[in-house]
């Protein structure tokens, strides 16, 4: 038993760091269609940025760094009030419109990044004091990935505590739960709703800007965390960020120890999982956590 | 004489957490009879229905069609059993036409709702059900309308026409009558006696002229839970109702004397 | 009457092109009649059935490679090519098809989108069947029927794409008029009544994805005739994305609407894409955007709009 995990602490723990990624980017995409009724498929686009910022600005020192996370996020903020933007003239037309008019926006995103970046998946370097790796338990293990598990374990704890905890989180779940109750209440629901899509799509670019050493940016790579972002909030329950959080762990594990283990089924994992969680809880992961 | 009832309610309950919308209603209602639901707002009538039809699931009781016990089938296994209801909101297919709409009804009945390559167009069995339906609750010069297009008293008949194209055994009407005029309200009440003696009529209804016009039973409900059932006379004469709908004020105006 | 001259005039069209166009410009026309059969399984889904997907490309690609394989390996008869994968795109359709199909709306779509992604990932990892990201090079040319000389010509591999889409377009057709047609619309229009009627509804959502399948296992057969090739590529999300857009385009719900959007988009992203150095996708973007916006009820819909006058309600092909 303890030689297997011997063997496998490494993809467990990649799996963790991956997860945890992936909740940084699925949080703000399940909020935002929880409460705005909103799919955006430009939120892959969102983590390019975030990503890109990263390859352009991180030089290795600490100030290029903190450079890379500020400016994406910056950009993630106007991005996501662009989209809340694009997409609040949809409101009353239905899912389908939204996300055509969002994947047209990632498509032409992705290109304009193409012209600018190139066309290939340009590796990152974290600054250089992160850049080497210890020894954990007998394993090799980059420093950068467990710094990330670090930040990113806090990152959310503060989301959750925020979203759960606070009133402004109580006001936000409350939007989602019942909209027009909370306009009834006197409060201004667009400014709920450009604040979450903001929210969102800047923890999706702090995502990319920290993750960029993990998961390099590079066309395709929208898409790819965008389904990966999806299968996380569905099995993870829509709207929920504790949902959000359990799917992400699972999705990671699946993605990293999963294919590890079954190498040759790895498409199908992903696929499965879904499917495993869908079948014994169709309401998503959240729904065990939570009273309903 | 006894006659085993079409449909028995037995202790059915509905608690959304502490809320008890419905609590603990038993009553029968006999085949063929035409039995109203009435009580003041709030009084938990349309959850019952969507108890009895299996749009909402109970927190507890018993639900049993003729004899059989329902209560663990999802709606749609309950009205092809023959428990079939119409919804206080016209719940119509807008985009498809008045004959279409019972149509759709119609051609699950008659078995005909997988076919792929034959048109609908060609069915004469399916259409002529379809349109008899309409004809017989006043909509037949308009079946070829979108169900979209129709007046507001037009789609609670079509509401009833779809219902009536499942050849339902018992027909809940929830407020059927809900926003009709005086002139549509008469001719609704006419349509319903109308009705085959084979199928049973439960209905919910705000409109009292009405029911006393159609119904031989009724079940008062108060506060979720189920206060008396009788003859139309003796639910009129009796002071609980009467204090239910108004508390203890004079009452002598609230149901009338004579209404059929 | 004005819908069947329509239908004649654009029947006549096709008849024609590979006499009046240049060989690149039939094989396009090819491609876009390919798409068109795509396009209309989408919408079958999305439109009439009110399920939006964005993972008809997984069952295209089922098909394309059954379709391939049954080239190389079994008959070079065209019309076995296309059952063979029609079947396959069902059986695909019906293992994945039950996850999905409990969901309505937007996690019904994000579902589908899994599923087409895992199919591309799958298609690449494969080798063995698939020979991954190489591709399956090496189909021969299609027989479009018994006793026929393979299909080498452009002009009649059009034919023969021409015949097996006028064939499906019927089928869908007839689907749409018949009562299984007027029941999906129902599940669209308002499923819990449907329900109350006492429909399983998603039994017939099931069966209305496993023909939707079919078809795009029809298109993807159609695809690997044409192309001779068949690569992951081909069932990536940008095909399920431009299926869509072409839904869309073409007007949600409405068949030849598809078949047109189809047009629209294979023209956009192959020749205008071509001409502004290859950024296809920056334009199929902007394309997406203006069309949500401009077309709210795409190009069916507006011509809906400007014939209302004299129309009279038919069901919907």
């Amino acid at each position: 038993m303890l030689d297997w995990f011997d063997t496998n602490l490494v993809s467990m723990v990649d799996g963790v760091a991956y997860g945890l990624l992936l909740f940084t980017l699925a949080v703000g995409l399940s909020l935002v269609f929880g409460m705005m009724d909103v799919l955006n498929l430009a939120h892959g686009s969102l983590y390019l940025v975030g990503a890109f910022a990263a390859y352009a600005l991180s030089d290795g020192s600490w100030l290029g760094f903190a450079l890379a996370i500020g400016v994406g996020m910056v950009a993630g903020i106007f991005g996501g009030g662009l989209l809340a933007a694009m997409t609040a003239p949809l409101s009353g037309r239905g899912h389908l419109d939204q996300a055509a008019l969002t994947l047209g926006v990632s498509l032409i995103a992705a290109e304009v990044m193409v012209m600018i970046f190139g066309a290939e998946v340009v590796p990152t370097q974290p600054p250089d004091a992160l850049a080497g790796s210890a020894s954990i338990l007998g394993h090799r293990y980059p420093v950068y990935r467990l710094v990330f598990i670090a930040v990113a374990g806090l990152l959310a704890v503060g989301v959750y505590v925020a979203f759960e905890r606070s009133s402004l989180g109580a006001l936000v779940r409350a939007t989602v739960a019942d909209r027009d109750m909370v306009r009834a209440m006197g409060v201004d629901t667009r400014l709920v709703l450009f604040g979450v899509f903001a929210f969102g799509a800047a923890l999706a670019a702090l995502g990319g800007a920290l993750g960029a050493p993990i998961l390099a940016p590079g066309p395709g790579v929208d898409e790819n965390v965008l389904v990966l972002s999806l299968v996380v909030i569905v099995i993870g329950g829509l709207g929920s960020v504790k949902g959000a959080l359990l799917g992400a762990l699972v999705i990671g594990q699946v993605q990293t120890l999963g294919v590890a283990l079954l190498p040759t089924y790895a498409p199908f994992l992903l696929f499965g999982a879904m499917l495993v969680v869908l079948a014994w809880r169709p309401q998503g992961l959240a729904s065990l956590v939570t009273r309903s | 004489m006894i006659t085993a009832p079409a449909l028995e309610l037995d202790g059915v309950t509905k608690h959304y957490g502490s809320l008890r919308a419905v609590e603990g209603v038993s009553l029968s209602v006999q085949p063929g009879t035409r039995h109203a639901v009435i009580g003041p707002n709030g009084a938990g009538k349309s959850t019952l229905f969507a108890l009895v039809a299996g749009t909402l699931p109970a927190t507890a009781g018993r639900v049993v069609l003729h004899g059989k016990d329902v209560t663990g089938m999802p709606e749609h296994a309950r009205a092809t059993q023959g428990l079939v209801r119409t919804f206080q909101h016209s719940s119509l297919f807008l985009k498809s036409t008045a004959v279409e709409n019972v149509a759709l009804a119609v051609q699950r009945q008659q078995g005909a709702q997988w076919s792929m390559l034959r048109p609908l167009r060609r069915r004469t069995a399916i259409l002529e059900r379809s349109r008899e339906l309409l004809a017989s609750i006043g909509l037949a010069d308009r079946s070829g309308a979108l169900a979209g297009s129709l007046s507001h008293g037009e789609r609670r008949q079509l509401e009833v026409a779809v219902a009536l194209g499942t050849e339902p055994s018992v027909l809940l009407l929830d407020e059927p009558a809900a926003g009709m005029s005086a002139a549509e309200t008469a001719r609704f009440k006419q349509m319903v006696l109308d009705l085959p003696r084979a199928i049973t009529v439960m209905l919910v209804e705000h409109d009292l002229d009405l029911v006393f016009g159609l119904a031989e039973a009724v079940t008062v409900m108060h506060l979720g839970q189920h206060l008396m059932t009788g003859s139309p006379a003796d639910v009129r004469a009796s002071d609980e109702v009467q204090r239910a709908y108004l508390g203890a004020e004079d009452t002598s105006d609230l149901f009338p004397q004579e209404a059929r | 009457m004005r819908g069947r001259i329509g239908y004649i005039v654009a029947l006549l069209a096709l008849l024609s092109v590979p006499w009046v166009m240049g060989p690149y410009a039939v094989a396009t026309v090819s491609k876009i009649l390919v798409f068109a059969v795509l396009a209309m399984s989408v919408n079958l889904l999305t439109g009439v059935s009110g399920l939006p997907t964005l993972g008809q490309s997984a069952y295209f690609g089922v098909g394309a490679y059954a379709g391939a394989l049954t080239a190389i390996h079994l008959t070079d008869l065209g019309p076995a090519q296309v059952v063979i994968a029609a079947l396959a795109g069902a059986v695909a359709a019906a293992l994945t098809g039950p996850v999905a199909v409990r969901a309505r709306g937007v996690p019904f779509l994000m579902i589908t989108l899994a599923i087409g992604e895992i199919a591309y990932s799958a298609a690449g990892r494969l080798d063995s069947v698939t020979h991954g990201t190489d591709g399956l090079s090496g189909i021969p040319p299609v027989v479009a029927a018994p006793g026929l000389a393979p299909t080498v010509n452009e002009g009649l591999v059009f034919y023969y794409v021409l015949a097996v889409f006028l064939v499906l377009f019927g089928a869908v057709a007839l689907l749409l008029r018949s009562p299984f047609g007027l029941t999906l619309r129902g599940l669209r229009d308002n499923e819990a009544r449907l329900k109350a009627v006492g429909y399983h509804t998603t039994a017939y959502a099931l069966v209305g994805y496993v023909i939707a399948g079919a078809i795009a296992g029809a298109a993807g057969s159609l695809w690997a005739s044409a192309q001779r090739f068949v690569a992951p590529g081909d069932l990536g999300f940008e095909v399920a994305a431009l299926a869509l857009l072409a839904v869309i385009v073409g007007g949600v719900g409405s068949m030849w609407g598809a078949c047109l959007g189809a047009a629209v988009v294979i023209v956009a992203r192959d020749y205008i894409g071509a001409n502004l150095s290859g950024h296809g996708p920056l334009l199929l973007g902007v394309l997406f955007v203006a069309a949500v916006y401009l077309l709210p009820r795409g190009i069916s819909g507006g011509l809906r709009q400007w014939r209302r006058p004299a129309r009279k309600q038919e069901v919907a092909a």
